[in-house]
This record gives C-alpha cells, structure tokens and sequence, in this order.
C-alpha cells in the first residue's frame, strides 16, 4: 500500500523524539546528530525499531538539519543515504505487523530567508532541493517538512518537494503560544498556502505540549480540506534534581490527542521529549478512535505572511490604485524605479480599510518580469495583505507567484484557450485564488447567458487542471454605461446566475462602469451596492473614494455583518468631506522665526501640513522656485541645529519626511527628468555581508531633500554591482555604509575596485564603525560622520565637478 | 563536563523605560516632538513584540585568559575577567521578534523617523527582557556575573555559531545567524553569564564600564 493510498483510510502513527534520545546515549552540545546516521548507525537504528515496535507508521529518518548549509554536498549524500538505510533497516527488524514507511525528515536551514535574513529564496529552494533528490534517489517512502517557523521557507521547502519528487508530503509548522508562526502567519494563513501547493497533509509539531496547541488544531481543522497532523512536545523541560524532565507524562499525552482525534486530527505522533513510550501509549488509547471523514471546506480564499482573507463573509476590497493605467504619477514612478511612491501606495491603501491589493505594473518598454517580482517582494515588506499579482504577460506572472509569500490571487485568466493553457498550470503548481473574466476569443459577450457560458467552460477546464471551484472567482466585467446603457444590468444579471447557479464567488472591477461620465464616484457607489445585492463577493476598488467606503460601510451595518453598526460608526465621521481644521492658532513668537509657513511646517516636521501648502504655493509659484527660496533653506535652519547639537535625530528626520512630502507634489508638478540634477548621479549602497541600511536611507533622504538625483542600490551590494552602476551612470560620488567591522573589508574592497575601474568617482563612507582614521586606511576620500555632512560633501563635489568643467 | 538541556521561557512585556528609548534614538527628553513619537511608535509595536529565552547550563573552567565553557573554548580578557571564580555559567538567546523588524523596514521606505524610533525600541525592549530574564535567573540560582555578549570588548563575535550550536535558537526560539554573524531577528541578544558560588556577592560591574568601546556613542557616561 502506498503512504497516499494508507492516509485516506486510517489514523496514521508518526514517531516521537530523537534528540533527547540521542544526548542520552552521549551526543554532545553542538555535535550534529545527522552525523551519527554513518558513525553511529547502530544507535540510530534502535531508536528508529523502538518507534516501530511501539507502533509507529511512519518513522523520520535522522535528517533533521542535513543540508548544504552544514554538510559538504558529499556528506549530504552519504547522511541521507545512510539515514534512509537505517531507518528501512529498522523497519525490517521491527516486530510491528502494522503498516511501515520511512519518511525523508527536513527540518528549518537555520537561517532566515530575505530580506530580514541573509537566505536568498531561490537559494533555500536549491538548498531543500539537493535534500529532497537525495532522499527520492535512495527511496524514502514520503517527505516530511517540520519545524518551520517561517512560511517563506516552508513555502520554499515545499515548493523544493513538489519540484523534486512526486512523493506525498507532510508540512508542520512550529506554532508559539500566541497560535502564530514565528514570522506572524496563522494557521488558516498556513493551510490556504500549503493545500493551494499541493500539501498530503498539514498539521503543528514541537514548540509546546498536546493541550497548548489545541487551539491550532481546532483552526486547522475548521479550514483544512486534507488531514490535519498533530506532533508536539512532552510538554516543557524542567530540571529535577539535576534531570531533565519533561512535564507531560506518556498517559496525559495519549489521553490529549486522543481527545483531538475524536476531533478529526488524524496523522498524529510526538516531538521533543516524546520517546517510545509515548508513541505505545497514544497508539493504545486511539487504537479504537472512529476516523472522522475528511470533508472539503470549500473556502475561497488569499493568503499573506500573516493571514488569510475569505470571500463570502462580506465583501472584500481589492485596492486597485497600484495600476498605472490611466495614473500619470505611478507611470512615471515605474518609468523612474520609484519603489518609495509604490511603497507608498500600498501602506496608504491598506490605511484606507483594503483587505487585498492589487499589483499591476505594465508600462511599455520596463523588464515587467523583475518589476512585479521587485514590487511583490517589496510591498509584502511594507504590507500584510495579499496580494492581487495582476499582468496578462505569463512569464511575470510565474516570478511573481513563485516569489508570493502566501497564496496570491492571480489576475486573471478568460475563456481563451491560450489563457487557459498559460494560467491553470502557474495557478496548480504555487496555488492561487484566480480572477476569470467571462470573454473569451470572441470577445465579451453582451448576454449574460454568453457570460455565464464562458464561466462554464473555464469551470470546466479548470477540473481538468486539477484547480478546484473554490480557487475561482469570476469577473463579470463592468462595461462603460456611456457606451451601452445596458451594460449594468448584464454584468450584474451574470453576476447573479454564476453566484447561485453555479456558486462561485464574483468579483467586479467597478470603476469602469462609470468611464466617460461626470461625478464618476456617484455612479460607482450606487453600482457597488446593486452589485452587492446581486451576490457580489469582492470588488477592485479605489479604497480612497469616499463613496465607495461608504456604500461599503453602509452594506455591512444594513445586511447584518457589523455588529452593533460598530465599524459604521466609527467611520462615519470620515463620511462627511473631509475638511482641515484651519490653520493653527499664529504663535506670535513663532510667526516672527520663520519666513513662510512652507517653511515652518518642515522646521517643525509637519509632514501633512507641509504637503499642503506646497500644494497651494504651486498655484502661484514656480516649483523650482519653492525649493530654492522655501525648501532648502528650512533644511539648512534643521541641518545646522543637528550638525549644532541643538536639534535631535528624530527631529532632522521628521523634518526631512515633510520636505519630502512637499517635494511629492513639487514632482508631480515638474515634466519628468527636469525634476533632478541628472549629471551629479550619486549612487549610494550598504556594503556587501551587511544588512543595516538605516544610515544609508537616511543619507539618501537628505541627499534627495537638497535636490540631488540618488541611485539606492540597497544593502547587501556586491562590489561589482556598484562598481557596474557607478560605470554606467559614470557617477562622479559613491557613498557606501558598513555597520559591522566584519563587513568594513568588503568596503575596502568595493573601493579598490572602484579605484581601479572607475578612478574618476570619489568614495563618501559612513557607519558606525568608521572613523576617519580607519577610512582613510581603506582608501576612501572622506568620512562623513552623519547625513548633514554627507549633504555637504555633496555640495562640494558638485561645485568642483561644475568649476572643472566651466574651465 | 556536564551539562543540561535547552530550556525556554516566554515572558510578557517588562517595564517600558522610555529614558532607555530616547537615549537609543540619540534624543533628550526635553524634545516634546520626539517623546510623543515614542509614545506613538511603542503603540504600534506593542502587539507584535514577543519577549523569549533559550538557555542552557554548562560547566564551566577559567584559567589566565583562556575559558573552556564546556561546548567552546575560547580566549578573552574580558569574559575570563567576568566568569573569574565561576564553576558554571548560563549561555543565553533572547529575542523580541520579528515584528519589530518588520516595523523597522516597513517604515524605512516612507518615514525614517520612525525607524530610528522602532530601532530604539527595539534595543531597549530586547535589553529589558535580558535584564528580566538575569534577574529572574538570579533569583533561582543565587548571584551572577554582569552578562556578557560575543563582540565585548575582546570577545570575538565568531562564537556566535558556537552559541548557536549549543542553544539550538532555531528551533527554541526562532532565532537564526547569517554569514556575517548577524543575528535575524535583529533585536536578539546571546550572552553568558556566570553563577557565583554562594557567599560571593561582590558588586557587579555596569555593562558600559565593563567594554573596551570607550567611543561608543550609546555608552552610558
């Protein structure tokens, strides 16, 4: 019988512990355990019976840490061949009449993955790869993924597996009291991720004993549509005596899972200090368990690093405002990699109440491959909602859902045959809730019997793919009602009839309806709640269009789903227009320091107000202008009180963020290009091995404050890199930033290379570790000890440059 | 040699000191502006905070300038100096999360104010979990040395993947290292202390006063 076959039908018994046993048969702090598979196997060989004999079904081979990271790729091999034998050994010999398999064990790298550890994670893929080819090559019957506490790299450990092998494969996460991830992620996060790849069985092990992970189970079970698999720990260790005990006994233990099995977890075993007793004992008191068929949750639903969002329990609000089209400002921002104003976007919709975002980032003439991934990657650094990965080009497509950590919604695939031979395989393979829009090769169809035909199709082909209902929700598709007056009505007729009549959830790009039209957000509103009355599940929305939140707002409290109109009156203030309060009350004594209002708004760090009144100067200003007589000379009033001592860094920030807020609107107000000094490029980076960037950015604030063009190539930078963009741009001022003494070497580094390659450029370094001693000794031109003297270096360089060639 | 296993302790929030904050963000207290933005910054961090310890015990042996600590041997001035006399000593990580880094970079992009804020409290918390937890060791286990961390004065940061191997900080707390001895989450702490025999209750010497970075900007005066 195969493992897949055996899991359908019967509780299955997984082993118990294997460090604790292996200290006490001598193995030392810091030894690597996977080691004694080949000098040990004998002990590991016992152990392993031990589980079988007691009852087990499933034994983890001593594989926990073996990777590429520990071991010489050599040594891998050899530890997992040697596991794997032992582990078959053992269940030769065992006494066990009971079903027997040998699962390939892989536990978390060790490190933790991009960008707040230093594990790329394509590289975690190849690092679980090697693993898992290993283990297939010398035959274990099943993979076991376990300990994760990150769902980036359990995605990465899986998506390894599922590239690797057609094992079945088993994933348990290590859950915290707090019923989360390390990282954040909640167990309905966790199963919509893991069952969307393609995972045999989910389930919690290690971290805490039986009952403190009941509540994970109880979530796991209310969501997961596979079997649910419980592995934890005896308990806490205590020390008695100068023992380790731990404080769950094997009867207590039994007794809890089995409390859980009658639940329905049905995959179950022990972690640490679990030993064969432990196993004996739980198999004794679930043997007679009634096994709870498994039934299908039939949720639609996304995913983020943190949690999950469910259509169909009140409509869902997909922010579209990350779409160039028909935006002018986040066209030009893609044009010029301005990752800040999308950053920016996303923080500020999600502020607005949006519960998904939608990525799109289509221009001509950008790589739209590396920019989704990049804006993906980037904006779930800033942001805990899913994301909506939305491009027609498939190839992006694919980096963006491989990169995705969580399960994406993916828009979007049609009636076409070509779209559905592109999209299904990317939506099966990292799973997906997908967006299908009802045309196909002839078009859209102005029924909506032609449209609800068209979903019946994609329904259709979907099953063929292996994609379940569930992970589909149809766009019915707003047309303009200005084209054809009986656009409305058709969408929302389809709309009804594929919602209960084939009952799949809809969702809607509404602010189409309204193109061509004045007052558009009235016509919007009202469509949003004719749509929502037939059926709608979530619509692609503009979360700053008040009429909207409040169509939003009033549904909810109308139909039942805001309890007590609680989340209505709380918003309901923010319905009425918004206005500013006026201005504050003149200070007499301030009014006299300062020249301008602009200008003490950004003394101050008032970063609303000052983006305000840029807004207004604009009117009678010229924008180069504003910076020169207003901008600048604030900076210098805050600069000079930081470089005097008498202003605070936090305070120089705060005022930095109001001048950049002015500047937002000063840009959108200047044609692109014109807006910076494109012949003093300045490209600054954190050095190769170092991940602190905060100095970097913040020099990089200051720098574009006083109107210089910056090229932030990040942290973590290899010197050929900068050496390549400081070629490229030919730029007359690199800046660079190490943190740690470890990482001062690849400034050197980075410098002589600079030297060599490019020996026009001069090299401005900072960190906390530098001295203008020791920057000296690795070749840099100057030390700045902060921002302000950056700023001001800058300034000199720049004068030079300008002097030279006036010469 | 002997030694114990890994044990872990979760703890809830210690006392916010936010002198500790502002002397991290590089502020005075008088600067109303900034205290209101730690006020703000500590809101919004509060709920992803969480406060946990590994640790293990090890016997340990000192002579010259040379420290066999039972799972590494290395050679410090300073950490001799400080486990002098010690028969065993408790090797600790302590982490406050990765939400705070998160804070840290979600901020880093649209107000750096704020990071240098989440930076500061993530220092400070980190630091009042480190003083929890050694108070509370110190209560079981009767008087300790000054804790004291890889990167000390001539304490080489290298032992940090020694540390790591002994704790098991992955699977305890979370807690990984990367290629440059880096610790993510990055508000985490490993250190040792050692355990006084009793009777031995010599004042211990302050953190700052103890550590050979005269230059310091964080030293304490």
């Amino acid at each position: 019988m195969t493992f897949r076959e055996y899991l359908k039908e019967n509780i299955v018994y997984l082993d118990g512990g294997m460090g604790t046993l292996l200290q006490a048969r001598g193995l030392k702090p810091g030894q690597y355990p996977e080691m004694w598979n080949i000098t040990q196997s004998d002990i590991i060989r016992d152990i392993h019976k031990a589980y079988f004999d007691a009852g087990s079904n499933v034994v983890n081979t001593n594989t926990f840490g073996a990777n590429t990271l520990k071991f010489s790729e050599n040594e891998l091999e050899k530890i997992i061949a040697a596991a794997i034998k032992n582990a078959k050994d053992a269940a030769k010999m065992s006494t066990g009449t009971q079903e027997k398999f040998v699962s390939l064990d892989i536990g978390p790298s060790g490190k933790l993955l991009k960008p707040y550890g230093d594990l790329d994670f394509e590289d975690a893929v190849e690092l679980f790869a090697k693993v898992v080819r290993y283990g297939t090559k010398y035959g274990a019957d099943l993979i076991t993924i376990e300990t994760m506490n990150d769902s980036y790299e359990t995605k990465a450990a899986l998506l390894a597996a599922k590239e690797n092998s057609s094992l079945p494969v088993i994933v348990t996460n290590a859950y915290g009291k707090d019923g989360l991830l390390m990282t954040g992620a909640s167990p309905e996060a966790m199963a919509a991720m893991l069952e969307g790849m393609g995972a045999d069985a989910i389930g919690a092990n290690c971290s805490l004993g039986p009952e403190q992970l009941r509540g994970v189970m109880e979530r796991l079970l209310a969501c997961a549509s596979v079997p649910v698999v419980l592995k934890p720990n005896a308990g806490l260790p205590r020390s008695v005596g100068g023992k380790t005990v731990y404080d769950v006994m094997p009867e207590e233990f039994a007794l809890s899972i089995k409390d859980l099995t009658d639940m329905g977890v049905r995959v179950i075993g022990g972690c640490c200090g679990t030993t064969p007793e432990y196993i004996k004992m739980l198999v004794q008191r679930t043997k007679e368990c009634k096994i709870k068929p498994l039934t299908d949750k039939n949720i639609t639903a996304a995913s983020s690093y943190t949690h999950r969002v469910m259509f169909g329990s009140g409509p869902v609000l997909i922010g579209e405002r990350i779409n160039p089209t028909g935006k002018k400002r986040l066209k030009k921002a893609l044009m010029e990699n301005d990752m800040d104003y999308i950053l920016n976007e996303a923080i500020s919709q999600q502020e607005k109440g949006a519960h998904i975002l939608d990525v799109n980032v289509g221009i001509p003439d950008i790589n739209e491959k590396d920019m989704l991934k990049e804006a993906v990657c980037q904006i779930q650094t800033v942001s805990d909602l899913p994301l909506q990965i939305d491009t027609s080009n498939v190839e992006a497509m694919e980096a963006a859902l491989r990169r995705y950590n969580g399960k994406a919604m993916v828009n979007s695939v049609n009636g076409k045959m070509k779209s559905i031979e592109e999209v299904f395989p990317l939506v099966k393979k990292y799973g997906g809730l997908v967006v299908a829009l009802t045309l196909d090769e002839n078009g859209i169809p102005d029924t909506a019997e032609g449209r609800v035909k068209i979903a019946e199709k994609i329904l259709q082909k979907a099953k063929e793919y292996g994609i379940e209902k569930k992970d589909i929700v149809f766009d019915t598709l707003a047309m303009t009602i200005s084209a054809d007056s009986k656009a409305a009505s058709v969408c929302l007729e389809a709309m009804r009839r594929i919602k209960y009549d084939l009952g799949c959830h809809v969702i809607v790009g509404l602010s189409n309806i309204s193109f061509g039209l004045p007052s558009r957000d009235v016509l919007n509103g009202v469509f949003f709640a004719m749509a929502l009355e037939n059926g709608l599940s979530g619509a692609i929305m503009n979360p700053n269009s008040s009429e909207m939140m409040k169509t939003y707002y009033a549904y909810r409290a109308l139909r039942g789903l805001d309890e007590n109109c609680l989340d209505y009156i709380e918003k309901s203030g923010s319905f009425t227009e918004y206005k500013s309060e006026g201005k504050p009350a003149p200070d007499v004594k301030e009014e006299t320091e300062f020249k301008s209002a602009l200008q003490r708004a950004i003394v101050k760090g008032l970063k609303d107000q000052a983006g305000e009144i840029t807004k207004e100067l604009l009117n009678s200003e010229k924008p180069l202008n504003i910076v020169q007589n207003e901008v600048i000379p604030a900076l210098d009033i805050v600069g000079e009180g930081f470089e005097k001592w008498r202003v605070y860094l936090p305070q120089l920030l705060m005022s930095a963020e109001a001048a950049k807020s002015a500047f937002e609107h000063i840009k959108s107000a200047l044609p692109p290009k014109e807006k910076q000094d494109d012949d003093f490029p300045i490209i600054i980076a954190t050095v190769y091995g170092d991940i602190h960037d905060i100095g970097k950015n913040i020099v990089k604030l200051l720098l574009e404050n006083y109107g210089f063009s910056v090229y932030d190539l990040g942290k973590d930078v290899p010197p050929e890199k900068i050496l390549e963009e400081t070629v490229r741009l030919k730029a007359p001022l690199v800046g660079l930033s190490a943190l740690m003494t470890t990482t001062v070497a690849s400034m050197e580094k980075t410098i002589c290379l600079l030297r060599k390659e490019a020996p026009w450029c001069r090299v401005v370094v900072g960190g906390a570790v530098l001295n203008r001693e020791y920057a000296e000794k690795i070749g840099a031109d100057k030390y700045a000890k902060d921002a302000m003297e950056s700023v001001r270096y800058a300034e000199e360089i720049k004068n030079q440059v300008k002097n030279k060639k006036q010469r | 040699m002997t030694w114990s296993t890994v044990y872990k302790r979760e703890y809830s929030a210690p006392e916010v000191s936010i002198k500790e904050i502002l002397r991290y963000a590089r502020s005075g207290e008088e600067a109303k502006d900034v205290v209101t933005l730690a006020q703000e910054c500590l809101e919004e961090a509060a709920g992803v905070l969480a406060f946990k310890v590994c640790f293990r015990e090890f016997d340990i042996s000192v002579s010259g300038d040379q420290c066999d600590l039972g799972f590494v041997k290395v050679k410090s001035k300073g950490l001799s100096k400080n486990l002098g006399g010690c028969k065993r000593a408790i090797v600790f990580a302590a982490t406050v999360g990765l939400g705070i880094d998160r804070l840290i970079m979600k901020y880093g992009a649209v107000a750096p104010s704020k990071t240098v804020m989440f930076h500061a409290i993530g220092a400070e918390r980190v630091e009042a979990l480190c003083d929890l937890f050694c108070t509370d060791m110190e209560n079981e286990l009767g008087p300790i040395t000054r804790r004291f961390s890889p990167g000390y004065g001539d304490l080489s940061l290298s032992m940090q993947s020694d540390i790591f191997r002994a704790l098991d900080c992955t699977r305890q707390i979370g807690l990984t290292l990367n290629d440059s001895l880096l610790m993510s989450p990055s508000k985490s702490v490993t250190a040792i202390f050692g355990i006084k025999d009793s009777g031995d209750t010599e004042e211990k010497e302050d953190k700052c006063e103890i550590c050979s970075s005269i230059n310091c900007p964080f030293r304490r005066v």
